[in-house]
């Protein structure tokens, strides 16, 4: 516990603790100066308001993809498949977590390629937010159906059946027994997608075009323009939404369902 | 809230956060003033060789120091490793930005570095003095190439020369018709290739851009793309804002930029000799063009970092690389006119190519002062302008981070 402490909460307050400083603009060396700088100009210039706004809203959309996508698949492996290809479906499920990130990632930068199949389907979206979109939603895609998978799992068959006895169509009974059982595990797979996707950087320079998200800016200052402090400061808004949001999820009873 | 013990950890961190902020540090005194404005921190710099160190690890640019490992027929690292017994570790870098942050690793002992890192890397204090009497090659490195504002502060050199070239506008022979002739191609408004133009990711191309307007905008009076005040940046920034619509991608990382010329996703923009002869290889279309106006460019310096642990492994290297072999095979491989005056015969008689010092003007001093350099933008202007303050590097990452929004 004490490790972890130190490992995790030490890092982070090193981070913020960095957000405070500046550096020299000519050499790039840290300057250990306390400043509100790094924060007013986070504040005050509209650019990374729009790229926070830009990267909010591609993880919300990948979310609800990723959850449109997981419903159905999580729906026929626990209930409506036998147990032997339950199995094997989980198993298919898991199997894209065995290859590398940047295996898949650069996979779909062959799909979304202006010469590639996609291409030849007469769908080529190129690279951009769409192709990114796309490429985060496979990639974060098992994240989600598994905690789907396993609140459906929870659920009984005989709600259901009481359901159509009672005279519910198939989707009624989804809307009004299966969702709002189901729900919990949604926002369980819902944090990881979400997280997952508002600090990725690299599917973005892969796929994503001349897109930037909130991910690149900050591995760009410090990577490359070497300024860690701005790095530190932009790092500590998806600190906050994740802080927030999952503030939010908490409400929702869902943490205790993981 | 359920955790009170954590809340209080995280007060405590916090606190501590402004306790250590509080402090400052101070900077070291002493040392040269350089013409830029700067003053280059106390050094120590090698008074003599020692025994080599049996290691040295190179940052340098893509295609500097190739050990076989792209093309077994490509390779002066291992002549080099068999004459020294210095084994060599080859990093490579995108951009003169991950350069400088990777020389503050104290990992890398000499570094391939141009004219808008050299004085980044002097000034911070991060590369030593060079030695140039223990360096054999040096006599034979080209006058124009010594004692430059970009690589050495009041007379004492920083490094040894490698080259120099021009970036260049490159694109797909069999999508572009016909065959552009300026940089317009890439700068216009409504261009016919929307979406597939590719712009090198840094902040340093925003020069490009002004060098787009010097000659199409004279009344803007710009005179060197490197001096911008505060409304030319706006001007060029505009440019490269209307520029960013039609971008498929920025590139820095040059195995991506040859990926996407070879797919097609990418059929014209700034590129390199070096990632020319790459899609060349692959018998891909593609074609490169130095336009009439002049370009933007490098000129490459190799120096020797501060902290290297192994130094006389680094002038080992240094004296290679600048030699006649050694800068004659990665000169002629990354597609730059060589540093040493020597290097051309030796790529006449091996490489047989007696036109390539022709073809690149490498002895041709009044055409390399045509081509702009990277350099670092300072506030003191360095076209010699005195009335206004000019924007710094500073500015234009920050102007960088905007114009790809």
């Amino acid at each position: 516990m004490l490790w972890l402490g130190v490992a995790y909460l030490g890092a982070l307050g090193a981070l913020f603790l960095a957000a405070f400083w500046t550096t020299n603009e000519f050499t790039g060396d840290l300057v250990k100066v306390f400043t509100l700088d790094n924060f007013r100009q986070l504040l005050q210039l509209p650019v990374y308001r729009t790229i926070t706004a830009r990267t909010l809203g591609v993880a919300v959309l990948v979310t609800l993809v990723d959850a449109a996508l997981a419903l159905p698949v999580a729906f026929f492996m626990a209930k409506v498949a036998r147990p032997g290809l339950q199995r094997l479906l989980v198993i298919a499920v898991l199997m894209p977590l065995w290859a590398s990130y940047l295996v898949k990632a650069y996979a779909w930068r062959g799909m979304l390629s202006q010469s590639g199949p996609l291409s030849w389907l007469g769908i080529s979206p190129g690279y951009g937010l769409t192709g990114l979109v796309v490429t985060l939603a496979y990639l974060w895609l098992p994240y989600m159906i598994l905690p789907v998978y396993a609140g459906l799992q929870k659920l009984p068959d005989s709600l259901l059946e009481a359901s159509a006895d009672l005279g519910a169509p198939a989707l009624t009974t989804f809307r009004r027994v299966v969702l709002p059982l189901v729900f919990p595990a949604l926002v369980a797979g819902s944090i990881f997608t979400f997280s997952l996707t508002m600090g990725d950087y690299i599917a973005v320079k892969i796929v994503g075009g001349p897109t930037q998200m909130l991910g690149n800016v900050v591995a760009d200052n410090y990577g490359v323009a070497n300024n860690l402090p701005f790095a530190a400061a932009y790092a500590v808004v998806p600190v906050l939404v994740m802080l927030g949001y999952l503030g939010v999820v908490r409400r929702t009873g869902a943490l205790e369902n993981l | 809230m359920k955790h009170p013990r954590r809340v209080a950890a995280l007060a405590a961190v916090a606190a501590l956060a402004l306790a250590v902020s509080g402090c400052g540090s101070s900077s070291g005194s002493g040392g040269k003033k350089s013409a830029a404005g700067f003053t280059a921190p106390d050094v120590p710099m090698a008074k003599k060789l020692g025994t080599k160190e049996g290691a040295v690890s190179i940052l340098a640019w893509p295609g500097y120091a190739e050990d076989g490992s792209n093309d077994p027929k490509t390779d002066w690292v291992t002549p080099f490793e068999k004459a020294t017994g210095c084994q060599a570790t080859v990093k490579y870098f995108g951009t003169s930005d991950e350069a400088v942050n990777l020389i503050k690793t104290g990992d890398y002992d000499v570094v391939s570095a141009s004219g808008d890192a050299t004085l980044r890397l002097i000034a911070g204090g991060d590369v030593a003095p060079v030695n140039t009497s223990l360096l054999t090659n040096y006599g034979d490195i080209r006058s124009f190439l010594k004692d430059q504002p970009y690589n050495s502060v009041d007379g004492q050199m920083y490094g040894m020369p490698q080259g120099w070239g021009a970036n260049l506008l490159t694109y797909n022979p069999d999508v572009v018709k016909p065959a552009p002739t300026s940089w317009s191609s890439v700068f216009e408004s409504s261009s016919p290739y929307a979406g597939k133009i590719t712009p090198y990711d840094s902040p340093i191309y925003i020069a490009d851009a002004a060098l787009y307007l010097m000659n199409t905008n004279p009344d803007l009076g710009i005179k060197n793309p490197y001096a911008l005040d505060k409304e030319q940046l706006a001007k060029a920034v505009a440019v490269l804002k209307a520029q960013r619509p039609q971008v498929s991608e920025y590139w820095s990382d040059y195995l991506k930029q040859q990926q996407a010329f070879e797919s097609g996703d990418s059929v014209i923009g700034t590129s390199w000799q070096f990632i020319v002869n790459l899609i060349d290889a692959d018998k891909k279309p593609i074609k490169a063009i130095l336009p009439d106006e002049g370009s933007t460019g490098w000129s490459d310096t190799w120096m020797i970092a501060a902290k290297s642990k192994h130094p006389n492994c680094a002038y080992a290297w240094l004296d290679y690389i600048g030699g006649p072999d050694g800068n004659a095979a990665s000169a002629y491989y990354f597609g730059e006119a060589p540093a040493n005056t020597k290097a051309c015969d030796v790529i006449a008689t091996t490489d047989k190519d007696p036109s390539f010092c022709d073809t690149f003007h490498a002895a041709d001093e009044a055409y390399a002062k045509k081509l702009w350099y990277w350099t670092t933008p300072v506030s003191d202007c360095l076209d010699g302008r005195t009335k206004v303050k000019c924007t710094t590097y500073a500015d234009w990452t920050q102007a960088w981070t905007e114009i790809k929004g």
